[in-house]
C-alpha cells in the first residue's frame, strides 16, 4: 500500500481549467477536478446534458482537457458502450472510459441504458454526481431528490416520495465495485476512483454533491453541508467490493459513536422548509434503524 | 375582474389557457425552454383538483397523458426539441389509437441538443413527419400571448373533436416573453367537451366505429365498457387485424378525418392583404417581426401585407394559394431553412415568385433582417 493520499501528494496536473462556468460554491467543481486527477490523462469522458456540460463550457471558456463525448440525455451508458467497443477493436484496453452523469441522467432518464450496460458487463466507471434535483433546468425534482424537499415541480409541500437508492440498484446488478463518496471528502473520492480503476467490468461511484443554488445555502458552505449530510448519517460513505459492504472514511469512524441529529442538516438549507417536526422525527428513526443495522454488522443491503 | 389581467410569460399563458380549457392531467419532464409550463402546472393544477406528475423522461410523459386521456381526462404535456424527438413513437400510437391529447413543443434551435436557450423554428416538419408511417396531424402555433391563449384552447378543442393528438408549436422567445394578457371570463371562449358514447353498460360498444360524421364517441377506459386499445391496425372493437380491407379503411379514416377537415381546422390572420403587391407569410415569433415591418412599410405607402398562419398542419394550401393569387412577390419568413417555404411553393401557381427570409443562428429574426432580404430580392441592395 502506498502512502496515505493527502491534498499534498495529489498530482499537480490539472485536467479542469479554472475560470469555468460553474456557479460559485459548486460541489461538482470539487469532485470533477479531484476524480479527473485520479482517472489520469488516458481517459475518455462520456457526459449527457447536465450541469457538467455547463461547467465544461462554451468555447473558449472550455474547462476539460480530456476528450469528452457529450451525448443525448438517455444514452450515457449506451454511448460509453460504443466507445468501449471501438477501443477494444483497436486493442486499446488501457484507456479508461468514464461516464459522468447527474442524478437525473443516472436515476431517471439514464437508468435503462445504465442497467443494460451493467448487465452486459461493459468495462467502464460510471460516476453519478447526485445534487438531488435537475439543477441545470432550474431545480426540478428527480428520482434522487429526498422526501419533502421543495423544488420547482414540488413547490407546495415538497416531494412526497423517498430518495431512490441507486447504489442498491447497481448492487443488484452484481457489480464488482460500487462506492459512494461526497464532495465534502475529495480525498476519499480520489482513493475510491483509484481503486475503481483496479477493477474491470462496470464500476459505479455515487457522489453526494451539494448545490448552493438548488439547495438554498451560501456558496461558502458547500463542504460544511456535505459533511453534515455524512455526520448526521443521512448520506453514508461506503464501498461494496465483490459483494461485500463496508463503511469507509468518516462514516466508518462514526460506527458506535453518537451521530448529529438529522435536524442539524435540514435547518441549513431552504429546500427543507416544508419539513415538519413529525417528518424530522420520522427521518431520524429511519436513519437510526439504518445505523443500528450497520452497527450489528447486519448490512441493510 | 381585475385579476383577469396578467403580465406573464408565454409559457405561463399556455398553462392558464389549458386550465381554461379544462385540463386535469399533465405529465412532463424538465427541458429548456418549456420547463416553466411544467413548473406552473405543478402549482396550478392541484389548486383545481387536477393531477401533475413529473415523469422520468419524455417517452413516459407522452405515454402518461395517453393513459390519462383514455380514462376520460383532458391531458397535455410540454417539451422542447430533444424531448419531442423521444415522444415521436408514442405520438404515432396516439394517432393510431385515436387518443385526444395536446403536446406543446416550445422550440429551441436544433438539431440535437442544439441551442437550448435560443430561438429556432426547426421542428415544423418534425411535427408533421416525425413519427413513422402514413398519418395526418394537426399543428397550431401562435405569435403573441393573446393567440397563445386562444390556440392552446383550440388545440384542446380540435383534439376532442377529431380524437387526435394536437401539437402546439411555440417559440423560445414568446415562451419566455412577458406580455399583458387578459384572461377571458369562463364561458366566453367555447370549449369542446369530450364526445362520450350513449351506449349503455352491457350493450356492445364499438370504440373504433365512426359515426356518420366521422367522429368516434369515447367510453372512459376501464369504466362501463370493456374494449381493447392497440397500436396495431385494429377493427371496430379495437382488436388487432391484418385484413387488407380493414387496414385500408383505418389508414384512410386516420388521414381523411384531418385532411378532409382542413378548412375547419385552419386558423390564420390577414394583415393588409387586400391590395398587397408583396405578401409576407409567417408564423410564430417570426410573424411578430414581420408584422412590425409590414406596418412600417404601410405607413410609407408601400402595398405590403402579411398572412400569419396559426395552423401549420394540415397545411392550409387553399388559403395560401388564394392569398398569393394576384401577388407578384411572396416572402416566407421563418427561422429555419425553409420548411414552410417548400409548402408555399407547392401551393402557389408560380413557385418562382416565392422567396425565403430567415435566420438560423439562434437569434430572433428582426424587421431589419426581413427588410434587407426584401431589398436584395427587389434588386435595391442592402
Amino acid at each position: 500500500m502506498t502512502a496515505k493520499t493527502t491534498i499534498l501528494n495529489l498530482t499537480d496536473e490539472e485536467f479542469v481549467h479554472p475560470g469555468n462556468r460553474a456557479c460559485s460554491g459548486c460541489g461538482l467543481s470539487i469532485i470533477y477536478r479531484t476524480a479527473l486527477k485520479a482517472l489520469g490523462r488516458d481517459t475518455i469522458l462520456v457526459v449527457p446534458p447536465s450541469c457538467l456540460t455547463v461547467l465544461q463550457g462554451l468555447y473558449p471558456v472550455a474547462a476539460t482537457q480530456l476528450p469528452s463525448l457529450n451525448v443525448t440525455f438517455a444514452s450515457t451508458a449506451a454511448a460509453a458502450t460504443g466507445v468501449l467497443g471501438a477501443l477494444r477493436a483497436q486493442g486499446r484496453e488501457k484507456t479508461t472510459v468514464a461516464a459522468w452523469a447527474g442524478d437525473g441522467g443516472t436515476a431517471d432518464i439514464g437508468l435503462q441504458a445504465l442497467s443494460g450496460a451493467c448487465e452486459r458487463g461493459e468495462n467502464f466507471i460510471f460516476f453519478c454526481y447526485d445534487n438531488e434535483a435537475y439543477m441545470n433546468t432550474g431545480v426540478q425534482r428527480s428520482g434522487t431528490t429526498p422526501q419533502h424537499v421543495l423544488t420547482t415541480t414540488t413547490p407546495i409541500s415538497g416531494k412526497p416520495q423517498k430518495k431512490k437508492d441507486v447504489p442498491a440498484i447497481m448492487a443488484a446488478h452484481g457489480l464488482d465495485y460500487i462506492a459512494t463518496a461526497s464532495a465534502a471528502y475529495p480525498i476519499d473520492l480520489y482513493d475510491k476512483t483509484i481503486k475503481a480503476k483496479t477493477f474491470t467490468g462496470p464500476r459505479y461511484l455515487h457522489i453526494h454533491t451539494p448545490c448552493p443554488a438548488g439547495w438554498g445555502f451560501l456558496p461558502q458552505m458547500t463542504v460544511k453541508i456535505g459533511r453534515l449530510a455524512v455526520e448526521t448519517g443521512l448520506f453514508d460513505l461506503y464501498e461494496i467490493e465483490n459483494g461485500r459492504f463496508r463503511l469507509t472514511g468518516q462514516s466508518a469512524k462514526m460506527l458506535g459513536k453518537k451521530r448529529l441529529p438529522v435536524g442539524d442538516y435540514f435547518k441549513t438549507q431552504s429546500r427543507f422548509k416544508a419539513l415538519t417536526d413529525a417528518h424530522i422525527e420520522e427521518i431520524q428513526q429511519d436513519v437510526d434503524r439504518k445505523w443500528n443495522a450497520y452497527e450489528n454488522n447486519d448490512s441493510p443491503r | 375582474m381585475h385579476d383577469a389581467i396578467k403580465f406573464i410569460q408565454g409559457n405561463e399563458v399556455c398553462v392558464e389557457a389549458a386550465l381554461y380549457a379544462g385540463i386535469n392531467f399533465f405529465a412532463g419532464y424538465p427541458i429548456t425552454p418549456s420547463t416553466e409550463i411544467a413548473e406552473q402546472m405543478a402549482v396550478r393544477l392541484p389548486e383545481t383538483g387536477g393531477k401533475f406528475i413529473q415523469m422520468e423522461d419524455e417517452i413516459s410523459s407522452m405515454c402518461a397523458i395517453i393513459g390519462a386521456s383514455l380514462t376520460g381526462h383532458k391531458t397535455m404535456t410540454a417539451t422542447s426539441g430533444p424531448g419531442f424527438s423521444l415522444m415521436q413513437e408514442a405520438l404515432g400510437y396516439a394517432i393510431m389509437a385515436e387518443i385526444p391529447c395536446v403536446i406543446v413543443n416550445v422550440m429551441r434551435g436544433g438539431p440535437s441538443t442544439g441551442l437550448p436557450t435560443h430561438v429556432g423554428q426547426g421542428d415544423v416538419c418534425q411535427a408533421r413527419y416525425g413519427t413513422h408511417g402514413d398519418h395526418a396531424i394537426v399543428t397550431l402555433t401562435a405569435s403573441n400571448h393573446h393567440d397563445i391563449f386562444r390556440m392552446t384552447i383550440e388545440a384542446f378543442n380540435i383534439a376532442e373533436t377529431y380524437r387526435t393528438p394536437v401539437i402546439l408549436l411555440l417559440d423560445e422567445v414568446t415562451g419566455h416573453l412577458r406580455e399583458k394578457i387578459e384572461i377571458p371570463e369562463p364561458g366566453k371562449i367555447p370549449l369542446t367537451k369530450r364526445l362520450r358514447t350513449a351506449v349503455k353498460s352491457g350493450v356492445d360498444y364499438h370504440p373504433y366505429l365512426p359515426r356518420e360524421d366521422g367522429r368516434l364517441p369515447m367510453s372512459d377506459f376501464g369504466d362501463i365498457h370493456r374494449y381493447n386499445v392497440t397500436g396495431l391496425y385494429h377493427d371496430m372493437w379495437g382488436f388487432p387485424t391484418d385484413k387488407p380491407q380493414i387496414v385500408y379503411g383505418l389508414i384512410r379514416h386516420l388521414v381523411d378525418k384531418i385532411e378532409n377537415n382542413t378548412p375547419k381546422i385552419t386558423r390564420f390572420r390577414k394583415y393588409y392583404t387586400k391590395d398587397a403587391e408583396t405578401l409576407f407569410i409567417s408564423y410564430g415569433a417570426s410573424a411578430r417581426s414581420t408584422l412590425h415591418l409590414v406596418e412600417n412599410r404601410r405607413r410609407r405607402g408601400e402595398n405590403v401585407g402579411l398572412l400569419e398562419l396559426q395552423s401549420l398542419w394540415p397545411f392550409p394550401a387553399d388559403i395560401v394559394r388564394e392569398a398569393c393569387q394576384h401577388v407578384p412577390l411572396v416572402i416566407v419568413v421563418e427561422m429555419n431553412m425553409g420548411q414552410i417555404t417548400k409548402e408555399v411553393k407547392l401551393a402557389v401557381d408560380d413557385p418562382k415568385k416565392v422567396f425565403l427570409a430567415n435566420r438560423i443562428d439562434g437569434v430572433l429574426i428582426t424587421p431589419t433582417d426581413i427588410r434587407n432580404t426584401l431589398r436584395v430580392i427587389q434588386g435595391k441592395g442592402v
